[in-house]
């Protein structure tokens, strides 16, 4: 049991996870698309241009650390989120718009 | 003007390297150490796949017969394949398949980059599509050649033995037969001194970096050019051909 822990361990010192952001074209920006396992940041960019470009999906990408990442706390989503809900006004969403304006 | 038989045997000499190998490389689809190679290794397989098809087509269509890419690849027996004896090895572990990889592109980059200049327009064409996907190979191949050679020491005991077994094999892709004279005189094929002195320079820099002896060609193991290849192509034709074999004319 301890030395199946300690494989783990290192194995994901050796192969840490890393997460991959793809651009799809020039011009737009480069959203989350999944996670890859690399040794390396040159490796983990191969690795994601084998795993998530193969049907033409980018022409960038970028990896982090997985490691990298500081997220926001799920037990902390109550005060982190649900003031907003109730501020519909910050949506604009409460404009006439004239016809003539056409396609916004 | 290219004799038709001269340009066939040479379409089939690497449309059958480029078919064998990736068979080879297909091997490994499902079976790889980490999801990652289970689809970089196939996404290379289907890259020399397509260029074996370019090879046929193009051969099917100077031999003017009604005979189609699948011919090549699934009616011919062991003896009739041309393709070097290093691409119907067997996989070994995935050091072995990483540097015959990587010594596959080391050579066949610089080749389809001087064979973007050939008197043949099919293959100039073909060429410059196969230079950006053998350059992506000996970048995939090169660094894993890297970290396998100076990583751990079972890692580099691998790559030791990978380069024992693969040695002997390297010098076959380096041959010049007279068809192949005759085909460089009429400006259809490279001079090869560049593309082998580019191969070395890929070879000597990578090897460097992985911590690796300086790689020494030595005469070796061929035959593969005149069709007489190892006991282990009989297998691997069974299996890639059965389907059209059984079924022929099989459609998917």
């Amino acid at each position: 049991m301890n030395d199946e822990k300690q494989e783990t361990k290192q194995e994901r010192e050796l192969m840490p996870l890393w997460e991959v952001f793809i651009r799809p074209r020039t011009g737009l920006s480069h959203s989350h698309v999944g996670s890859v396992h690399a040794s390396d940041k040159v490796m983990a960019v191969q690795a994601a241009r084998d795993v998530y470009t193969r049907r033409g999906e980018g022409v960038s990408i970028w990896v982090v650390a997985s490691a990298q990442i500081t997220a926001s706390d799920p037990d902390q989503r109550d005060e982190n989120f649900e003031p907003a809900e109730s501020k519909i006004y910050r949506h604009p969403s409460f404009y006439d718009i004239p016809d003539d304006v056409g396609h916004m | 003007m290219t004799d038709r038989d001269d340009l066939t045997a040479l379409l089939l000499q690497i449309g059958d390297d480029h078919l064998v190998l990736g068979h080879r490389l297909s091997e490994w689809c499902g079976h790889a150490p980490m999801l990652e190679e289970d689809l970089a290794l196939p996404n290379m397989s289907l890259d020399l796949i397509g260029t074996a098809r370019m090879c046929y087509s193009y051969a099917a269509e100077i031999e003017g017969g009604g005979r189609t890419e699948d011919y090549y690849a699934f009616f011919r027996d062991g003896t009739e394949f041309r393709h070097v004896i290093m691409a119907e090895r067997p996989n070994g572990d995935f050091a072995h398949t990483i540097l015959r990889q990587f010594f596959f592109a080391a050579y066949m980059n610089p080749f389809w980059r001087a064979m973007t200049e050939s008197v043949d327009r099919q293959l100039a064409a073909h060429a410059g599509k196969a230079v950006k996907e053998t350059a992506y190979h000996i970048r995939h191949s090169g660094e894993w050649v890297i970290r396998l050679g100076d990583g751990t020491e079972e890692s580099a005991c691998r790559m030791a033995t990978a380069l024992d077994d693969l040695a002997p094999y390297i010098g076959e892709m380096f041959e010049t037969d007279e068809t192949a004279s005759r085909l460089i005189m009429a400006g259809v094929l490279p001079d090869p001194a560049p593309v082998r002195a580019a191969f070395e320079d890929t070879v000597a820099q990578t090897f460097a970096m992985a911590t690796m002896p300086p790689f020494e060609m030595t005469a070796g193991i061929s035959g593969g050019r005149s069709g007489r290849h190892t006991e282990v192509l009989g297998h691997l034709l069974a299996e890639m051909q059965q389907m059209q074999r059984a079924y022929p004319g099989l459609k998917w």
